[in-house]
């Protein structure tokens, strides 16, 4: 069976609730479903942040997405997956980001879900500016995150 | 060859996509980030660390040493930051 894999990137809000209800809908074969959110946070160490601005590659992130969701299908058990990405002005307390991960079994939800958001984090082409108290500036990259996706390298 | 800008390369250009015709000579990403470089204070000061920057293909991620011969969409942008 082909496993469903639904991906947007949008401005508008999303529901967690919606969208895992519409990924189970009618499924008897779904035991676990994990997910992640990524929220916009308004404190940035000993700095407040006003708001994000989230940048994106039309049709790269789409694609890229869409080749780090079949790669998960292709190492573990899945059986359906929806990644929601926001683009925009975002505030403190918006949600940025969900990554629905369904198996027969919690295992390979949570090791699916783990990839996909590392994978998101480090190489998918978003980009986000800050607005804090001294100014608006772009967030950098963090090799933490480059480590985090490194560790599901198969070389 | 079309030449799109992201985040903060972007800004420092000024413009989001452009379509360029780089000579013969001009045959890798990193020459062509040199060449790009060339063509003004925005562009210098978007190429001025040639090593932070990333660049794709016709949507898929390449290295500087990527010949860009074919290639129809050449992107360039900073470290990636989303989630």
């Amino acid at each position: 069976m082909t496993v469903p894999v639904t991906i947007r990137i949008q401005e508008a809000d999303f529901d967690v609730a919606a969208e895992t209800a519409a990924m189970t809908r009618g499924r008897t074969d779904i035991g676990a479903v994990v997910s992640f959110m990524g929220l916009c946070r308004g404190v940035e160490g000993d700095d407040t942040v006003a708001a994000l601005t989230l940048e994106h590659y039309p049709g790269m992130a789409e694609e890229e997405i869409q080749r780090h969701a079949d790669e998960a299908i292709k190492r573990w058990p899945i059986t359906a997956l929806t990644i929601i990405h926001r683009v925009g002005r975002l505030v403190p307390g918006d949600n940025i980001v969900l990554v629905l991960a369904a198996s027969a079994h919690r295992q390979a939800a949570f090791a699916a879900a783990e990839f996909l958001m590392d994978y998101l984090k480090a190489n998918a082409p978003f980009w986000k500016r800050e607005e804090r108290s001294d100014g608006s500036r772009w967030v950098e990259a963090h090799s933490r995150d480059d480590a985090a996706l490194a560790r599901w390298s198969k070389d | 060859m079309k030449v799109k800008y992201f985040a903060w390369v972007r800004e420092r250009i000024g413009v989001d996509e452009e379509t360029v015709e780089p000579p013969p000579a001009v045959t890798t990403v990193a020459d062509l980030i040199g060449w790009l470089a060339a063509r003004g204070e925005g562009y210098a000061l978007a190429f001025e660390k040639p090593g932070v920057i990333r660049a794709a293909i016709d949507r898929a991620h390449v290295r500087a040493e990527t010949p860009i011969h074919g290639a129809r969409e050449v992107a360039f942008f900073p470290p990636m930051t989303g989630g």
